[in-house]
């Protein structure tokens, strides 16, 4: 049998793992205060060049200070950061070879398309047929040739914000910072737009850097994440990573939905654990390793797909298997989630789901019905803090 | 069913009406007056206007009051939109509701001792007192109205495009006049006007601080009413109240167009999207 990884990752691409790669982006003990508030705090973090790099968290948690630090809009109270091999302290917003796009698109609202996209061109003082061919070639990329002598108000949301894109890109700059950038789009189109700009980021192979509270959002597009809270880095890492082994509880819980089930220990090998859940009279052995004592508590966070459930004894041998009532049913189209009460108390739910793979079943899984929660070996991780 | 307009609401309108404009319908129709008495009707005629062609003394203080008015509003204009720059841009800093409060205060300032004050600094200051005495002391004044009228159009207004700006490459001064100001025109042209007309109709401030040779309008008319009121008068008044008139009509029309092709264009662009 094959060794499992955590997949899918574009494997050719991995210059976070290569300790000769020189960081494109490096941000050193960087700390910043609003008086007493602590936006951002001791952060080093290194991104590489023509990497989709994601900054993820809630509000408050410091990524859009981070970002508008990169871009010279504030300034860190202490700490260094490079771009390019360059120290960027003391150089101010309009000298800064990185270009961002806004939450709010901020689009010059007395200028027409194409005198949008052509004002950074102009500051340049490049001469006019090249910004002419420039423009020309955005308006393109971005498929806004027919709106070009518009103005900005004569633009639909989602037009708007290709202009932003287009304004921003039209410099070709060193890295292209996103703020939010399709906070204000409808689902569907947002959607369309993230595979947008990974094409675009392939295509035009630069650095991209994108703040968002969006978790589905920094999955699809990223190479990496960082997810933040309070100022600090919590976790770096490939989506998929950051999905299926979680180094926190705060992460576990911040992306995407997961079952968080307390346990104590009560043997350690190399070759795993076996633990006692605290509630519900059930044991979790899992291959997994722990820096934990046996007796310590630990946290078990498994995610509800990873959690099969019939209604039988299922056949073969299977290491984890608790038993539970269902409680209650959430059906999605694509999935069911099913809580089952697997402790005395109602709160003591264990949430699975199912995929819904064919139209009609035979005896489907009912309220209050006698069910059989199993997960294999590996499913899940222990998280210690 | 449509019920036509109740009598209680058509008397209503018609005395309100004629509570406000009465007088100036009266000044109008009086300014036409052939006789030389002004409340005796003589006969139209339009020999008062062609009169006051004639009459230098108006049309000198006339001049002045139009050279004041332009100097001191764009002086005015550009002091206050700095005003309101640092008032809405600057956030907290030392001495920041003491600065808004002094630009505030001309605004309930009773006219009187702003006007003695000013008159009491320049003799202090052994300054002649004249044409440009009377244009310091009207910019002073008018100032205040321009900061508060800017401000209100800075505050609506979305700093991330001076910071998209200056993140394309511009600096921040370059940036206020390519953006910043683009923008907020309309506010520091509504500014503008206002000082203007304050500067125009004002009498009391002007009478402290002019000096010989330099007599305004508001000053010339009130003078002369003094001596009793001559047609003459009336129709000067007349011409005042042409020109607003069709100041404000115009700025009026201007605006309303704009607004309903803003709301055509928005619809098409909304219309338009997938």
């Amino acid at each position: 049998m094959a060794k499992k990884t955590i997949g899918p990752v574009r494997r050719e691409f991995v210059p976070w793992e290569d300790p000769e790669q020189t960081p494109f982006i490096e941000f050193r003990n960087v700390t910043k205060k609003f008086g007493d508030f602590v936006a951002v705090n001791n952060l080093s973090l290194k991104i590489y060049k023509r990497e989709f790099f994601a900054l993820l968290g809630g509000s408050g948690c410091g990524k859009t200070t981070l970002m508008r630090m990169l871009a010279g809009f504030e300034t860190p109270t202490s700490g260094e950061i490079f771009l390019d091999g360059q120290d960027l302290s003391g150089i101010p917003p309009f000298r800064r070879p990185s270009n961002m796009m806004f939450q709010s698109y901020a689009l010059f609202p007395h200028m027409s398309v194409e005198k949008n996209i052509a004002f950074g061109l102009e500051q340049d003082n490049l001469p006019k047929s090249e910004i002419d061919d420039r423009v020309a070639e955005m308006l393109r990329l971005t498929k806004l040739e027919q709106f070009a002598k518009r103005k900005p108000h004569q633009l639909s949301g989602g037009q708007r914000q290709r202009v932003a894109l287009a304004r921003s890109l039209a410099k070709r700059p060193k890295v292209l910072l996103l703020d939010e950038p399709l906070g204000a789009l409808d689902r569907k189109l947002r959607e369309e737009t993230q595979f947008e700009l990974m094409a675009l980021q392939e295509d035009l192979k630069m650095t991209f850097l994108i703040v968002t509270h969006d978790q589905e959002e920094a999955m699809t597009v990223a190479d990496r994440i960082a997810v933040m809270d309070r100022g600090e880095l919590v976790q770096v890492a490939t989506p998929s990573e950051i999905y299926e082994a979680p180094n926190s509880k705060f992460v576990a819980d911040f992306i995407g939905d997961v079952n968080l089930i307390e346990a104590k220990v009560l043997e350690k090998a190399d070759t795993g654990t076996r633990m006692q859940a605290v509630v519900g009279d059930f044991a979790i052995d899992t291959e997994q390793t722990t820096a934990a004592s046996v007796g310590d508590t630990v946290w078990y966070a498994i995610r509800p797909e990873k959690v099969r459930i019939a209604q039988g004894q299922p056949e073969g041998s299977v290491t984890n298997q608790i038993g539970g009532i269902v409680w209650d049913i959430a059906y999605l189209g694509d999935v069911s989630i099913f809580h089952a009460k697997v402790g005395e108390d109602d709160h003591d739910i264990l949430r699975a789901t199912k995929a819904n793979i064919s139209r009609m079943v035979e005896n489907p899984i009912t309220w209050d019905e006698n069910v059989v929660l199993t997960f294999d070996r590996d499913a899940g991780v222990i998280l210690t803090g | 069913m449509t019920r036509g307009p109740s009598w209680f609401n058509v008397t209503s309108i018609v005395l309100g009406f004629s509570f406000l404009y009465l007088p100036i319908v009266l000044l109008v129709i009086y300014s036409f007056n052939e006789s030389r008495l002004v409340t005796v009707w003589g006969g139209f005629s339009t020999k008062w206007y062609v009169e006051l062609l004639q009459n230098d003394q108006l049309l000198d203080a006339a001049w002045v009051t139009l050279r004041v008015a332009f100097v001191s509003a764009s002086v005015a204009t550009v002091l206050g939109t700095m005003a309101a720059l640092v008032l809405v841009r600057s956030g907290r800093f030392m001495g920041r509701s003491m600065f808004s409060g002094m630009i505030f205060a001309p605004l309930v300032m009773p006219e009187v001792i702003l006007g003695l004050s000013l008159l009491l600094l320049f003799v202090a200051m052994d300054q002649a007192r004249g044409f440009w005495t009377v244009i310091i002391a009207h910019t002073t004044f008018a100032m205040c109205y321009v900061a508060v009228v800017v401000q209100s159009r800075l505050v609506g207004f979305d700093k991330s495009v001076e910071e998209a700006a200056e993140d394309l490459g511009c600096p921040p001064i370059k940036t206020f006049f390519l953006i910043t100001l683009p923008i907020i025109l309309p506010g520091v042209i509504a500014g503008w006007m206002l000082a203007f007309t304050l500067s125009l109709d004002d009498l009391v401030i002007a009478s402290f601080t002019t000096g010989p040779g330099a007599t305004t309008l508001p000053m010339k008319i009130y003078s002369q009413v003094r001596l009793g009121v001559t047609p003459e008068i009336n129709a000067v008044c007349t011409i005042l109240v042409v020109l607003v008139s069709i100041g404000v009509i115009a700025a009026s029309i201007a605006t309303k167009r704009q607004q309903v092709q803003r709301e055509r264009d928005e619809r098409a662009a909304f219309g338009a999207d997938g």
